[in-house]
């Protein structure tokens, strides 16, 4: 009976019901074999292969200071890279929205730039400029700045491969909101600083969430751009990603996937976090 | 309060187009005025100049005798409504509403529980006290519509300044809220100015109609006066259906001649030479209507109280309408010739008397 009702819905899923997406089993196959094969499976494999070894090897792991300084290291650097970028990527994309300068469509090209070019190419970029005797780095240590080999180094890196994530998710938003919500404010009353904490930040804070979310997400699984900046020293300036290349290197399978599954536990945490926050944020818009 | 607009210009940022080319206007205390002109004859423009919000090259703009250069000595003193409504989508109805006294300094704020009671006191003014918890998402156009007045009217000014306002309103809703907004104006003894493309509308709510073309002011009048005499041949046909019919007016007889077969000549007192006749369609009648006329009436159905007929003049066909009334004393199917005695005179445009 159950088996039976369940084999109906079944088949009305399979045929679509009374939907009339053109090529719904096409797409219907495709979906399912995608988010199935790339996505659910090695989701799988990564939770169940640290426990392969036996229990004994994970609980081992789990008492290495080493890994959990590096974990400390990419998730505060992630934190404040992202931090960082928040206001960087408002001022970037009010420019981009609002500020009719020339050159502006080139802004708009480069915004994107560091999600382009290889993650190695960026940090060996930032690395020689930001090495004690690199251009920037030079002046910058003479005032008693060390960015290269440090934490500094790592939330710059972070910061520049998060911006676009912040941009991006902000600047269509920003486009959205009309400008006669601003006139309207100002008829008001409502003085500039009004007009801007109440008319324009407070409706794009819900996607600046989102935003944070996404560059911290990044930032927290960044490799290439950091390893050259970072110096890489254990409990100083290690990054999780690389630890997990450090043990594979060493055979240590059960380590590498135990950090691996630690960093899969943050990313799947702070979806949800940044989920649940949007969502009680963004109570005003139609779709909720 | 009265507004006084005096010689304004604005030329369009970074090239010689004019937008309003020096525009006065002077609107009483009290008064219910509507801008109406075709798009782009500079009604926006003008409006938003009053409240501020677009720089002019020249001219003043006074409130009650007080020049105004700023948007900010406007603040709380000018209500506008946007065409779009413009409410705070982040803000629920009541924090919409109560926007213009929440950012008043501390000084002049009034207490949390006196806002509180106004937006309850606007809320109940605009028929929908319950809706001051929900977000502007949820409600509907004419909702929306009271809640951007309702935001305007918290600071009590007492100009209140109207871009197309139900533009985005079906008929029913529409021809609803206007007759409550007029009803409102009244209420609260406020100097309006509203905007709109629909001259029916305007004719409907205001006292006093500004008709606008090419960011001018070409008539400044009372509906009656307006239908009565139209300054120039575009009011005329701004403001409805007309006909118009090419002639000569002639100087020994003081008859309009007209270039048609089929349309009388009528006296009148204006100057001689060519002039242009423009008549509503209600306004001209069939002489000597039966069967068998010169000119043939044919029949179209009936709407808004009228019957529509057209004329078949032998050049052109023109139509004629007869109040639904009239039905009884049968409309014959043809008439001898068309009597426009009524028309209003126009040359090069401008009307003649």
């Amino acid at each position: 009976m159950v088996a039976g009702k369940m084999k109906k819905a079944f088949a009305l899923f399979w045929q679509g019901g009374d939907s009339t997406l053109p090529g719904y089993r096409l797409s219907l196959t495709v979906t399912l074999v995608w988010t199935g094969f790339f996505i659910i499976l090695p989701l799988f494999a990564l939770a169940l292969r640290p426990w392969q070894n036996g229990f004994g090897m994970v609980l081992n792991e789990l008492h290495d200071t080493r890994m959990f300084a590096a974990l400390w290291t990419s998730f505060s650097s992630a934190v404040a890279a992202a931090l960082l970028n928040i206001p960087l990527g408002l001022f970037l994309a009010w420019m981009l929205v609002r500020g009719h300068l020339p050159g502006r469509k080139m802004a708009d090209a480069l915004i994107d730039l560091p999600l382009a070019i290889p993650t190695a190419v960026s940090g060996i970029t930032l690395a020689t400029l930001y090495s004690p005797r690199g251009w920037l780095g030079a002046p910058l240590s003479k005032i008693g700045i060390d960015v290269a080999y440090t934490r500094t180094g790592i939330v710059l890196a972070l910061m520049f491969v998060g911006l676009p994530f912040m941009v991006r998710t902000i600047e269509p938003v920003l486009k959205n909101l009309p400008h006669e919500l601003e006139e309207a404010a100002r008829l008001l009353g409502a003085r500039p600083r009004q007009v801007i904490g109440r008319v324009l930040l407070a409706p794009l804070i819900p996607t600046v969430i989102t935003g944070f979310g996404l560059a911290f997400a990044r930032g927290m699984g960044e490799y290439g751009s950091v390893i050259f900046i970072a110096g890489n020293q254990p409990f100083k300036s290690e990054i999780a990603p690389l630890l997990i290349v450090v043990r594979l290197q060493e055979f240590d399978y059960s380590g590498a996937t135990a950090i691996a599954l630690i960093l899969l536990l943050i990313s799947f945490l702070s979806l949800i976090f940044v989920g649940a926050v949007r969502k009680k944020l963004s109570v005003w818009t139609s779709a909720s | 309060m009265s507004v006084v607009v005096e010689n304004l210009i604005r030329c369009a940022p970074g090239s010689e187009r004019i937008l309003l080319s020096d525009v006065s206007l002077s609107v009483e205390s009290g008064a219910f005025v509507a801008l109406v002109g075709p798009s782009g004859a500079g009604k926006t423009t003008l409006l938003r100049a009053i409240a501020g919000l677009d720089k002019y090259d020249s001219g003043t703009v006074s409130l009650n005798g007080e020049t105004l250069a700023s948007i900010q000595e406007r603040a709380g003193k000018v209500g506008f409504v946007f065409q779009s409504y413009a409410l705070f989508p982040h803000m629920t109805v009541a924090r919409n509403i109560s926007f213009g006294l929440d950012v008043l300094s501390k000084a002049q704020r009034p207490s949390a529980s006196e806002i509180s009671a106004r937006v309850q006191e606007l809320l109940d003014l605009m028929q929908i006290p319950d809706l001051g918890k929900a977000y502007p998402s949820r409600l509907s156009g004419g909702q929306r519509q009271r809640v951007a007045l309702a935001r305007a009217l918290a600071t009590r000014p007492d100009v209140l300044l109207l871009d197309e306002p139900f533009g985005a309103l079906d008929p029913i809703v529409r021809r609803a809220i206007r007759t409550w907004l007029r009803a409102l104006h009244d209420q609260l003894g406020l100097t309006t100015i509203l905007v709109t493309h629909d001259q029916e509308e305007a004719l409907e709510v205001a006292d006093r109609i500004v008709v606008m073309q090419h960011g001018r002011i070409v008539q400044n009048a009372s509906p009656a006066q307006l239908d009565e005499a139209p300054e120039t041949a575009f009011v005329m046909e701004f403001l409805g259906e007309a006909v118009s019919f090419k002639g000569v007016i002639q100087a020994d007889t003081g008859l309009f001649i007209p270039d048609e077969a089929g349309v009388l000549p009528f006296a009148t007192s204006c100057p001689a030479g060519p002039a242009e006749a423009m008549i509503r369609p209600f306004e001209i009648f069939p002489e000597n209507a039966a069967t068998g006329g010169k000119i043939a009436l044919v029949r179209h159905g009936r709407r808004n109280g009228f019957l529509h007929y057209s004329a078949q003049l032998p050049e052109r066909s023109v139509p004629v309408f007869f109040p639904v009334h009239t039905k009884h004393q049968s409309i014959s199917d043809s008439c001898q010739g068309l009597n426009i005695a009524e028309a209003r005179l126009f040359r090069n445009g401008q009307r003649i008397v």
